[in-house]
């Protein structure tokens, strides 16, 4: 088996790897797993290990935006959507969970008995059980994704369009959200959530448990959509997004290619917002409109959306940027946010990942001149 | 067929685990013996950052006279500030990185009710002592907050009762679309109900709404005699003027507003707004010696053209508040603190005001306020005595079934 298949993508990348070059991949996806696992829960305290949880329910999403832009085209503006509709399902079970504890609720979190209802909405009963709400989590977003992609791309709306519609359903999902406030929490969104399955969801060792689980979540999903990209369908889904009528013309159909990509995509946004709620114990509104919406696919940008690690890594890095520069100056800190998105933008197009590619590029080419003739 | 690039994956993976190390600055909770930490969060970016950084000077303000003046308990306060940016999860994320990652003695901060809950559930779990400095919605009286604005019973109320005095019966609601506003008209019309008012209309408009014609033309003609204004921020702005082009002007409609303050008049304009109502516990004007010397302080840390507001007179006296508490309990420590609490009381540029240690709320006397010519708000009616705290209402009978 001799690996010639180049990307499309990277002319500079060598037709020809080492065995080495070939484990190189798995073994750095071992080791960064294992830093994750065995080395940041002992070096970082509880606060430090929770922010790293964060960053990486921030990846999950990117590895689902790299799925569907990077690889199906599609500009999804709208993730804050999924990204909410996963997040409000656990916080239901979570908000469930604590007012079952405790008998001075009346059976309602406290938003509806502020407004006036005393018996649990028949919306929000299901919820009570956790299993369906992780599986409303990560279902709901994809069948809602599924039937919109459907429907849209079956009547060929694409680009600008699609990007307008996702923008579109965030504000709208904002407002409804905002304006439901007797069923959502208004835009206090849903929050206080004192335990996890029965455990103190600010004790040190809940918070290492959930870092762990959201790193095995993270890695699964990377692996997934590995699988995914390197299949026949992540070929045609590379095909579609850069010649749909040339799709279509060879008789394939083009519609069920990206709305299986776009529902994968809001899946794991769902999976994302899920783990947003238990890491940091909040979900509200202004978490998923549409500012929020534009940052998840920014953050791709930067780390680069056509490679899935170059998405979870822009991810992680944006994040943890944003709490670096405020952390150090606290105000004025989105200067520097700013500036960070305009360099790496303008002098790398495609992304952090798109650097060390052509780094490595240059670095084979050097070793082996002959074959980058390509 | 496509492939994941490997060198593209490994560079980045790296660099990926390299930074997640680097992000660990090492904060850890030392108490040197010669400072205390304590954290100020508000939002220094975002929407609510023209409103929260006032409040955020008020306290920096009082840390400075408390150093220069000695400190608490002989050590200097070491402020360490953090931005929510307008962000309810970031508010809990700097909660918790102050408490944690810091150890911080106590926290100032906090706006919105969104900030408030979102920091609420940290402060429980990390055991913290959040200073909230704004009158909000009330049904709430964690052991972890202490609330140094005014609660319903200290505002709204009070401001029902000086329109029903003054011979108001018809109202018409207009308030942004959160929980503050519509905690606020549900309590209003229980209120009207019980006292033989009618609520004419209740409108809700987003965060940020500046579409306010229709509202404005309603208001016109309809024949409400006064309008109870819960808008918060820029919304203001256009809703005041447009109802000034609808040809509604004080005399014959007048607005009280619950979150319009010296800060957002000028904003406003004062041509759109002199005449109108507001309701609050503190004015610049408020005279009272220790008002006097809290204006002259703040105009010369930040100029002269600077104005004094609620909020920002109520974080600068949760300041104090929390040297005094500290002091009678002799340690830093939370639950020392918190014991301490009940009855502190403090000469405070509003009068005086006193902790009442079952609800953690303060004991304040209730203004109504006029807004003249300059910009200034000019008492027109105030309660005489402190309200006692009630957040829950539990000492109204129409209020019930709340």
């Amino acid at each position: 088996m001799t690996s010639t298949s180049a990307s499309s993508l990277s002319p500079a990348a060598a037709p020809a790897r080492s065995r080495a070059g070939r484990l190189a991949g798995p073994a750095v996806f071992v080791g960064v797993l294992a830093v994750a696992l065995g080395v940041l829960p002992a070096v970082l305290e509880p606060f430090r290990l929770n922010l790293v949880a964060q960053y990486l329910c921030f990846a999950i999403v990117g590895l689902g935006i790299a799925v569907a832009w990077g690889r199906g085209g599609m500009l999804v503006l709208g993730q804050g959507v999924f990204f909410g509709l996963g997040g409000y399902a656990m916080g239901m079970y979570l908000t469930l969970e604590r007012v079952s504890s405790d008998p001075l609720s009346g059976g309602v979190p406290d938003f509806m008995s502020w407004s006036g209802i005393s018996e649990l909405p028949l919306l929000w009963r299901p919820f009570a059980h956790p299993a369906v709400a992780i599986a409303t989590a990560v279902l709901l977003p994809g069948l809602v994704a599924a039937l919109l992609g459907w429907a849209v791309f079956r009547q060929r709306v694409r680009g600008a369009y699609f990007a307008i519609l996702n923008q579109a359903l965030a504000a709208a999902f904002v407002i409804l959200l905002i304006n439901q406030q007797h069923l959502t929490g208004g835009t206090n969104g849903l929050t206080r959530f004192p335990t996890l399955f029965g455990a103190s969801l600010y004790s040190a060792d809940t918070k290492r448990w959930v870092y762990v689980a959201v790193v095995l979540v993270a890695a699964l999903v990377y692996l997934a959509f590995r699988q995914v990209v390197r299949s026949r369908y992540g070929a045609l889904l590379v095909a579609v997004r850069d010649g749909e009528d040339r799709v279509r013309f060879l008789g394939y159909d083009p519609t069920w290619v990206k709305t299986l990509a776009y529902t994968l995509s809001a899946m794991a946004a769902g999976v994302g917002g899920a783990l947003f709620v238990v890491v940091m114990g909040i979900i509200a509104p202004s978490s998923l409109g549409i500012v929020p919406s534009l940052m998840m696919v920014l953050a791709v940008a930067i780390g680069g959306r056509f490679s899935l690690a170059g998405a979870a890594l822009g991810a992680v890095l944006m994040n943890a940027a944003e709490t670096a520069f405020s952390e150090s100056f606290a105000g004025g800190w989105t200067y520097l946010q700013g500036a960070l998105f305009v360099l790496v933008i303008v002098f790398a197009p495609r992304g952090l990942a798109g650097i060390a590619e052509s780094a490595a590029g240059w670095w084979r080419s050097r070793r082996q001149p002959q074959g980058s003739s390509q | 067929m496509i492939t994941v690039r490997r060198g593209g994956v490994a560079v980045s993976l790296l660099a990926a685990a390299a930074l997640m190390l680097s992000g660990c600055s090492g904060g850890t909770a030392d108490d040197s013996e010669d400072t205390v930490k304590v954290g100020m969060l508000h939002s220094l970016s975002g929407t609510m950052a023209i409103s929260e950084v006032t409040v955020r000077d008020a306290v920096k303000l009082a840390i400075d006279e408390i150093n220069a003046d000695g400190g608490v308990l002989g050590r200097q306060i070491e402020p360490i500030e953090e931005d929510g940016a307008s962000e309810p999860a970031v508010f809990a994320e700097k909660a918790e990185k102050l408490l944690q990652s810091d150890g911080v003695a106590t926290v100032f901060g906090g706006w919105t009710s969104a900030s408030r809950q979102a920091m609420l559930p940290v402060f429980e779990g990390n055991n913290g002592l959040l200073w909230y400095p704004v009158q909000y919605e009330g049904l709430e009286s964690s052991p972890n907050i202490v609330y140094t604005g005014a609660t319903t019973n200290q505002q709204i109320i009070p401001a029902l009762d000086y329109l029903r005095e003054q011979g108001y019966t018809k109202l018409y609601l207009v308030g942004s679309d959160y929980v503050f506003p519509r905690t606020a008209n549900q309590i209003i019309t229980a209120y009207a109900k019980a006292h033989d008012m009618e609520i004419v209309a209740e409108e809700y408009t987003p965060l940020g709404h500046t579409e306010y014609s229709t509202i404005a033309n309603a208001i016109a003609s309809s024949d409400a005699d006064a309008v109870f204004n819960t808008l918060n921020g820029d919304s203001n702005v256009s809703f005041f003027q447009q109802l000034r082009s609808a040809g509604v002007g004080p005399e014959d409609v007048p607005v009280l507003s619950v979150s319009v303050a010296e800060e957002e008049v000028g904003g406003i304009g004062t041509d759109n707004i002199a005449g109108h109502l507001v309701a609050w516990n503190y004015y610049q004007t408020t005279d009272t010696p220790a008002n006097a010397e809290f204006v002259a302080a703040f105009q010369e840390a930040y100029g002269e053209d600077r104005v004094t507001s609620d909020p920002m007179q109520s974080a600068y006296n949760a300041v104090y508040l929390w040297k005094a508490a500290v002091e009678k309990a002799g340690s830093f420590e939370v639950d020392a603190v918190r014991e301490a609490l009940d009855g502190i009381t403090l000469d405070a540029p509003e009068g005086t005001i006193t902790i009442d240690g079952a609800t953690q709320h303060v004991y304040k006397i209730a203004r109504i306020g006029q807004i003249g010519e300059d910009g200034l708000i000019t008492e027109v009616w105030n309660s005489g005595e402190p309200i006692k705290p009630d957040p829950y209402l539990e000492g109204y009978d129409w209020a019930a079934d709340l």
